[in-house]
């Protein structure tokens, strides 16, 4: 069985690899929104599709010793980081198989062995801990970083400001990704916020910032790389803003209506996985043909796997009340 | 009377009240155009306009904070927190700030604002928007906190807090937001009143938002007698109600959707079994959730809360034993 960290060194180096995973995440959440739909999953979800190439693009630039903390909006970076499908969906679907053993469900995704600390679902919960694990790697004299990926709604919360502030003062090895899709839950980003380009909030920290394309692997990358430079060594934090779009809607709940016409058609235009497919097939890594067939073998692996999850076991009723502290150290 | 959903009971009460009173603002993540996530601000942008109805960025700290300078200056607003964990980045405001503006202005100010905001579990949101937390607040002199059982309780406590000249936390059980009952508008309920569901002369029980019907459902099965009290408000709670109560039937059972450590009910418990010693058939007792977050999986969330069936098991023992049963979690010797 495939390791998490198999799965996230698979992607070094290997583009195809890395768009394999991408179809992967787009497949995943089809099947987690069905479920969703035909009732068989509770609670909420949040889907990532149109979100593919940032998680990628942090998955393949980030070491699997670096850490992550990110939002309730997790699928996408999880399985991007190494967790397998079955973890993540075996999270959702709250069974024994899940990467939380089954009592976090849909915005509970961790794996410490590739660097996901626990996301959150409090929005700007997982900053100033991204600062605060960057703190650790500064004092161990690690050369990790620590990343906080967070959404464009976050940056009008006091932890957004207080953990760039910080990261600024204590010049911590930190990355803040803004994933600016320009919804804040259902609010458009004018509505809420005075400036479209978040990034430039980090100059009133003396922070570096950038924007990014967050729609191509490689711009994330060469971005995402940069920063990662500078906090490993010793320069300090970067903002990064990726200016990405959510395909679907906040939750389950939203059908997004609120939508201005032709927004997500537009944005659709720029589908990571469609300029992913012409970039390869421009470097003739791959042809139309093999880009079919990756689609549909994914798409019958990953419904087989969802039969198989289903029939998962519940996890055990200790579960409740297990990991709450730590064990007493036993003394031989 | 007219049949609504709790959450139509809510808009109702916000309606009635911005209609009587112009001071009466609302505001919070996506209530205006969107009419809240729960729907219970529909319709609310569309009578009352943009200048009394306003989507806020997600800054709750900002927002509440805004809140309670409003209302020193005398508007009445009221905040919509979306699930109650979302108040953890805005506590400074309610317990700090807002709940100290009366005592440090000599007497001067008040802060006549509302804070509402979905709590409790059941729907497999996961443990970091489940919880109920009332205890964040109960022990926050300044404050007052009330939450309600059903339609009716939904209107007339939120209209009683909006009317009220002090700080209110609402705390509404989300799991109810869909439940239908029959509402008297015009209604108000009285802050620091319980209301009786049921009366009886064997036992009572007191319980607070969905825990009442809980409770109610326990009675029935297990075929008792009871008065079932639905405190309605925990912080100034019904001491007057409760007290001749159990004076009545000299047995007394909380029931608490909260952790077993730190709940409300240990303060009537107490109270209960100082004032009233002697006329005790058996041990008080409360009937809690486990000391745990509230986990995700459906068939644990279940057993989260207390249910009916084990709430009639600990009613049927408190009934033929003096001493307080165990919680199931003892009983079915689960490891932990």
């Amino acid at each position: 069985m495939t390791t998490s960290i198999e799965r996230r060194n698979a992607l070094y180096g290997n583009d195809v690899a890395c768009y394999e995973r991408m179809v992967e995440i787009r497949e995943f959440e089809k099947i987690t929104n069905a479920f969703f739909a035909a009732g068989s999953i509770r609670g909420t979800t949040h889907l990532a599709v149109g979100q593919e190439a940032l998680a990628l693009g942090i998955a393949s630039t980030l070491k699997p010793t670096d850490v992550l903390a990110g939002t309730y909006r997790s699928h996408a970076i999880a399985l991007a980081l190494g967790l397998t499908p079955h973890s993540v969906l075996g999270e959702i679907m709250g069974k024994a198989t899940g990467c939380c053993g089954g009592v976090g469900g849909s915005m509970h995704m961790c794996d410490t062995s590739v660097g996901l600390l626990p996301t959150s679902a409090i929005i700007g919960g997982g900053m100033p801990i991204a600062a605060g694990a960057a703190l650790a790697f500064q004092v161990q004299k690690s050369k990790n970083v620590g990343v906080a990926l967070f959404g464009d709604g976050a940056t009008n919360i006091g932890a957004f400001h207080e953990s760039l502030n910080l990261a600024a003062i204590w010049k911590l090895p930190v990355i803040f990704i803004c994933d600016n899709n320009i919804y804040g839950e259902y609010s458009r980003i004018d509505k809420t916020t005075p400036i479209e380009d978040l990034h430039n909030r980090a100059e009133s920290y003396a922070m570096p910032h950038m924007a990014i394309d967050g729609m191509d692997i490689h711009a994330v990358r060469k971005g995402l790389a940069e920063a990662v430079e500078c906090a490993r060594s010793g320069n300090g934090p970067t903002f990064i803003e990726a200016k990405t779009y959510r395909f679907s809607g906040h939750s389950r709940a939203d059908q997004a209506l609120y939508r201005p016409d032709g927004e997500l058609a537009m944005w659709q235009k720029r589908d990571p996985l469609l300029l992913t497919e012409q970039d390869l097939i421009a470097r003739k890594l791959l042809t139309q043909e093999k880009i079919d067939l990756i689609k549909s073998t994914t798409e019958i692996e990953l419904g087989a796997l969802a039969k198989q999850v289903e029939k998962d076991p519940e996890p055990e009723l200790s579960a409740m009340f297990s990991n709450i502290y730590t064990p007493k150290k036993v003394s031989k | 009377m007219t049949a609504m959903r709790v959450r139509q009971a809510i808009v109702a009460a916000l309606a009635d009240e911005m209609r009587a009173d112009e001071s009466v603002i609302i505001f919070g993540e996506d209530i205006a155009e969107a009419e809240g996530v729960f729907k219970t601000s529909e319709g609310i942008l569309e009578e009352f306009g943009p200048l009394r109805v306003r989507d806020t960025p997600i800054s709750e700290m900002g927002f509440t904070g805004a809140a309670v300078g409003a209302a020193m200056m005398g508007l009445k607003p009221v905040v919509e927190i979306m699930f109650i964990e979302f108040l953890g980045v805005a506590l400074d405001q309610v317990v700090t700030e807002a709940a100290k503006t009366r005592y440090l202005s000599h007497g001067t100010l008040s802060v006549p604002m509302t804070i509402r905001a979905s709590a409790g579990s059941g729907l497999g949101f996961g443990c970091q928007h489940s919880q109920t937390l009332e205890h964040w607040f109960a022990s926050t002199p300044g404050l007052k906190v009330v939450m309600p059982s059903d339609a009716q309780s939904a209107y007339s406590l939120l209209r009683a807090a909006i009317q009220d000249p002090d700080p209110v936390v609402v705390l509404e059980p989300r799991i109810l937001y869909a439940e239908r009952g029959e509402v008297e508008t015009g209604k108000i309920a009285e802050i620091g009143k319980a209301s009786m569901r049921t009366t009886g002369s064997d036992i009572t029980i007191v319980a607070l938002g969905h825990m009442v019907n809980i409770a109610q459902d326990a009675i029935q099965s297990a075929g008792v007698s009871a008065d079932l009290i639905d405190l309605q408000t925990i912080i100034p709670w019904d001491r007057e109600t409760v007290l001749a109560s159990v004076k009545k039937t000299g047995r007394l059972i909380v029931v608490e959707e909260a952790p077993l450590s730190g709940g409300w009910g240990s303060e009537i418990v107490a109270t209960v079994s100082a004032q009233l010693f002697s006329s005790l058939k058996s041990a008080p007792f409360r009937i809690t959730t486990p000391d745990v977050p509230v986990p995700f999986n459906g068939g644990l969330e279940a057993r989260y809360a207390p249910t009916s069936d084990d709430v009639a098991r600990q009613i049927k023992h408190a009934l033929s034993q003096s001493g307080a049963p165990e919680p199931w979690w003892v009983v079915e010797g689960v490891p932990r």
